[in-house]
């Protein structure tokens, strides 16, 4: 397939691999018509991302980039977490094969959506509070 | 990692070591041209010929009805291209089958662009051409039909003889009322040298062959052409292959296609028997093993060595990776084994879901598979899926998380 060596020791030994009960955000991206779909779940405190888990139905690219891009998402803040692209995951990776760069897209997209549903929930807490 | 265990045999297979024994000489001792006309190439030539005999023998043909080609794809070309455009003035309309291999369905898609008609019949569930949509399919403009002997994915084989006879009857009467004659053509390219083949008894006008899925050498196969079919030449050049076949012929792939048949018509049982008892013990172990599988193909009407699967809530690639790990090598109709975003047009035509399709696994059996070889899939495999269905967001009954069943198309 023509695999880099850290794509298949990600795909090998995923890291962040589950779910997370009461998450504060969770995201899903992809389509299983297409052959690829991930979950993503957030734990998020003082604007940091503290804990994150992943499942993903896919190919080997796929699961690699979903165990990476929850590598490079932890810890972070949610600010630098929106900034993570499909490229910043595939570059990580040490490149994907061509026809495997929308699996990339999956990753930036997951991690995006989980954000989206973080920041929503805070938004109807506030309201709630108000 | 022990032993490697090769399951790809209709991807191909390695060429017999007698095959190669008898290709040799052909390479750097009777290297003659079989057009040139002193003594030395003779024997080239007269190699050729004795090759020819015998593919015509497996296939129960005659000998001049026999054209070497480069392969199965070359094969296939000739056929539906050489018979569209020798006959165009008579009709323009082509049948063929939804589950061909590319080398039929993207040559009749090339067709429709140059002005072809082409009607691309379902199957049922277990990759079966229906023989009534078949016949209403037919118009006065039909001037061919192609459909596959055996299915390269699931190993479904069709009822080719009843078509032939069905085609009979039709020509016939196409005959006294002045209408086109249709030709008949299959690819037998996963059949020739797996099961039996008479192409007097199942009424082909043309068949498509190649070597290396039989333990013969890449880059040969040969097409059968039934005497007074009208066709085109695809290659155009010197007067090889009684004019229908330009070109310097391979005489090395030649004479192993030749010993390569020799060797299946002696073979072919006994191997059949063999591997179907270790296809079925694959099956078995799959089935009572693993949870929510799919087997795929007719139950009967199959392939010996053909085991298609999907494993529900898990990709095909992701399984393939994993046991080429295991040092087993196997195939997959998913769009990211495919080189494409869609998953295989077979198990789509058989009505498999998307989802479910991506999932597939294709196992190919062959002679130097062990009982030990299946033992081993059997006990890799299930722990393969566990560990992916760990990870998958999709499984049966599951709480919470995603939905397998709900998905939106």
């Amino acid at each position: 397939m023509g695999y880099s060596e850290k794509v298949m020791e990600h795909f090998m030994y995923p890291r962040n691999v589950g779910r997370i009960e009461n998450a504060d955000g969770v995201g899903r991206a992809g389509n299983p018509i297409c052959g690829d779909i991930m979950a993503i779940y957030i734990k998020v405190k003082n604007d940091v991302i503290t804990d994150i888990k992943f499942e993903t139905f896919g190919c080997g690219a796929a699961i690699a980039t979903s165990s990476m891009v929850t590598e490079l998402v932890k810890g972070k803040t949610i600010e630098e977490a929106l900034k993570i692209t499909n490229r910043t995951v595939a570059d990580a990776l040490d490149g994907l094969p061509p026809i495997k760069v929308h699996c990339s897209l999956l990753a930036e997209d997951g991690v995006k959506a989980a954000i989206t549903d973080y920041k929503k929930k805070q938004e109807l807490k506030n309201k709630g509070k108000l | 990692m022990g032993r490697f265990i090769y399951l790809d045999h209709n991807a191909t297979t390695s060429t017999d070591e007698r095959v190669m024994e008898a290709m040799l000489p052909y390479f750097n001792k009777l290297y003659g041209n079989p057009s040139s006309i002193y003594r030395f190439a003779q024997e080239a030539r007269e190699a050729k010929e004795v090759a020819r005999e015998k593919v015509a023998k497996i296939l129960n043909a005659k000998p001049e009805e026999i054209v070497f080609t480069s392969g199965g794809t070359e094969a296939d070309n000739f056929a539906i291209k050489g018979i569209a455009y020798a006959n165009k003035e008579k009709g323009n309309h082509i049948i063929t089958s939804k589950i061909e291999h590319h080398a039929v369905l993207n040559t009749c898609k090339w067709l429709e662009k140059q002005g072809f008609q082409v009607t691309y019949l379902g199957v049922d569930k277990y990759g079966i051409v229906d023989l009534d949509e078949l016949k209403d399919a037919i118009t006065d403009k039909t001037i061919l039909i192609t459909i596959m002997h055996a299915n390269n994915e699931i190993g479904t084989i069709e009822p080719i003889e009843e078509i032939g006879k069905i085609l009979q009857e039709i020509n016939k009467q196409r005959i006294t009322n002045n209408k086109p004659r249709i030709y008949f053509h299959t690819d037998a390219v996963q059949t020739v040298g797996k099961i039996p083949i008479d192409v007097n008894k199942i009424g082909v006008d043309l068949l498509s062959l190649s070597g290396h899925k039989f333990y013969g050498p890449k880059g040969v196969g040969a097409l059968f052409i039934r005497k007074r079919t009208k066709i085109n030449s695809l290659l155009h050049g010197g007067h090889h292959e009684r004019n229908r076949r330009a070109g310097t012929e391979n005489v090395p792939g030649i004479v192993g296609l030749g010993k390569t048949c020799e060797i299946a018509m002696e073979e072919q049982e006994k191997e059949e028997k063999k591997l179907k008892a270790l296809r079925d013990r694959l099956e078995k172990g799959i089935v009572e093993k693993i949870d929510d599988v799919i087997i795929n193909g007719h139950p009967e009407k199959r392939l010996a060595g053909t085991l298609n699967i999907c494993v529900k809530y898990v990709e095909g690639e992701s399984m393939l990776l994993n046991l080429d790990l295991e040092g087993i090598a196997a195939s997959s109709g998913s769009a990211c084994t495919s080189g494409t975003l869609e998953p295989s047009h077979v198990l789509l035509a058989l009505g498999i879901p998307s989802e479910v399709a991506h999932g597939s696994l294709r196992f190919s059996l062959g002679r130097d598979n062990t009982e030990e070889d299946i033992n081993r899939v059997i006990e890799v495999l299930p722990l393969i899926v566990k560990k992916l269905r760990a990870m998958s967001p999709f499984g049966k009954g599951r709480e919470g998380g995603l939905r397998w069943d709900t998905q939106k198309r």
